[in-house]
């Protein structure tokens, strides 16, 4: 930036919003999407997430983070929160809630795990569960953008059932062909599936990534075992650090 | 914060039931989280050994694994109050008493009336002597009638059940004798300097 | 992401603390640099280690351990201790 012109303004400082629920999709048992009206909201890339704030009538907060799952693109923001059992805030999320509540959110957060379809570069997403979310994101935004370059998703899940986003991501894959969709089903596969049925290894992130002198952008996101397995493969067969990017989850959500 | 609207149909966790066993703002928990202020140390058996120091970092007495685990062990059953709201009843420790320290390391009383836990990693804790002595803490080397766990402190940690767990200070390897009160590396973030859970002392100001 | 309820036994990535470091800095934080005091190394903010949990936010360098950033936010406020990084680089145009 030239000398003569004035300092850049900072964006505007993260603030506490109000959304509301306008739409409630149930993605799998235990997976739902929130898709919300947020009139003061300044968009987001994606890859990016969202603080969310509970506040109960004696005045106790719960906050927690979730990925935002809506193309940059969309008209609306929508969150995808998956059930923990014991969890203080995913329970009230996914089966308490009713269209027109509302909650406080924060955001976008998180300038560093984020694609944007002018990046260059083959892109290969790695997910883990509910790990897929801000990787969905990328696909609907470059899916939006009309990008043509290659992506691999490589999606692990329990089972077929906790598929998120199985018929989109089936329908994506299908009407373009510079997008590959690889599932794995580590606990239990349908009869007749023909996918692979382990936990990721060397083998699968071979034979489904890029080589490394593609230099794909790679995002890994998921449970923190998994982010580290899948990061420390990948790094082994040479990808650049800087290519490789993780955001983990922990072993659990909340 | 008082400003914020209130979510429909929210209760947040739920309150423990009621218990003189559970501080205020607290619930109980089944499982027993693992919070850490970096990685899990490596140190072999081998390397291991824990110190006393006096206020300028004079040896008092240094054991190696052998010879601590050949001093006389202490068992005990007790709660314990993590600052983040759970609480762990009934849970079983071995390990050498502060006590036993003492007397091993032939100090008649400690040499100064605080002190400081360092441990492997950078992480340290102040605790007051008096929060000590009289049974009151120990070196736990054993949970659950196992040797402790890496993720929990393994292979020795400080256990001072009586205060906020943080500071039971995890991979501890020397105590260092103090004569006024220090902030260690919670308490310099704002964590209380004390800490006690049934006086809800969490934050510095509490 | 989904936030863990505890932290887990191994650290989060930076960008787990965009949130909490936003109660504090005017800008998108996980996209600036910091340089570590103890090896020198640059990480982005959004590329360290975090521990701490619910206790607060500790950001460490991947190279070295050295804990460059930790933060809490207590009821007695919000304390910052930077000791550990030489310095915080921010790249306006992308903040």
């Amino acid at each position: 930036m030239p000398a003569t012109d004035g300092p850049a303004p900072l964006p505007r400082r993260l603030q506490w919003h109000i959304a509301e629920i306008a739409d409630i999709i149930v993605e799998t048992p235990r997976v739902k999407s929130l898709v919300l009206t947020l009139p003061d909201w300044s968009g987001h890339m994606a890859g990016q997430h969202v603080d969310v704030r509970l506040t109960a009538e004696d005045g106790y907060q719960a906050q927690r983070s979730y990925s935002i799952a809506s193309a940059p693109e969309a008209s609306q923001v929508a969150l995808t929160v998956e059930r923990i059992e014991e969890g203080e805030v995913s329970p009230y999320l996914t089966q308490d809630v009713r269209v027109g509540d509302r909650f406080e959110i924060r955001g976008p957060i998180g300038g560093y795990f984020v694609w944007t379809a002018a990046m260059d570069g083959p892109l290969f997403l790695i997910a883990g569960g509910s790990g897929i979310v801000p990787l969905m994101a990328m696909l609907r935004h470059r899916a939006a953008a009309n990008g043509k370059t290659p992506a691999t998703l490589l999606y692990s899940s329990r089972t077929y059932d906790d598929i998120i986003y199985r018929a989109e991501l089936e329908g994506l894959a299908a009407q373009d062909k510079s997008l590959k969709v690889t599932h794995t089903l580590t606990r239990k596969q349908p009869s007749g599936w023909k996918g692979f049925a382990r936990r990721i290894d060397r083998e699968m992130l071979q034979d489904t990534g890029f080589p490394p002198d593609a230099r794909p952008r790679i995002f890994i996101c998921g449970p923190t075992p998994f982010v580290e397995t899948a990061a420390g493969i990948l790094f082994d067969f040479g990808h650049g650090r800087h290519l490789i990017k993780t955001e983990r989850f922990g072993p659990t959500g909340g | 914060m008082s400003d914020s609207p209130v979510t429909r149909g929210f209760r947040g966790r739920k309150p423990a039931a009621q218990s003189d066993r559970i501080p205020p703002g607290q619930h109980l928990t089944h499982d027993f989280p693992v919070l850490s202020a970096g990685p899990t140390p490596v140190t072999s058996l081998a390397e291991w050994s824990f110190a006393l120091e006096d206020d300028d970092g004079r040896l008092l007495a240094e054991w190696s694994w052998e010879a601590f685990n050949a001093l006389p062990q202490t068992d005990i059953k007790t709660d314990i109050h993590c600052v983040t709201t759970w609480s762990k009843l009934d849970t079983h420790w071995r390990g050498v008493s502060f006590d036993t320290l003492l007397q091993a390391a032939g100090l008649p009383e400690a040499p100064g009336d605080y002190v400081m836990a360092e441990c492997d990693g950078d992480y340290t804790t102040n605790v007051p002597v008096d929060d000590l002595i009289g049974g009151k803490a120990m070196i736990a080397t054993h949970y659950e009638g196992e040797p402790l766990p890496s993720e929990h402190g393994g292979p020795a940690r400080l256990l001072v059940p009586h205060l906020y767990f943080w500071k039971s200070a995890k991979w501890v390897r020397s105590l260092r004798f103090m004569q006024t009160d220090q902030p260690g590396f919670w308490e310099e973030l704002g964590y209380h300097m004390y800490g006690d859970p049934w006086r809800e002392q969490r934050y510095a100001g509490d | 992401m989904n936030t863990p309820p505890e932290t887990p036994t191994g650290p989060l990535d930076g960008n787990a603390a965009g949130g909490i470091l936003g109660d504090l800095f005017a800008i998108e934080i996980t996209a600036a640099t910091l340089i570590c005091e103890g090896c020198g190394a640059f990480a982005q903010v959004g590329a360290a280690s975090v521990y701490g949990g619910r206790m607060g936010v500790i950001l460490r360098c991947r190279d070295c351990g050295k804990a460059m950033l930790r933060m809490a936010r207590t009821r007695a406020g919000l304390r910052l201790d930077m000791r550990g990084a030489r310095s915080l680089v921010v790249d306006i145009a992308h903040a």
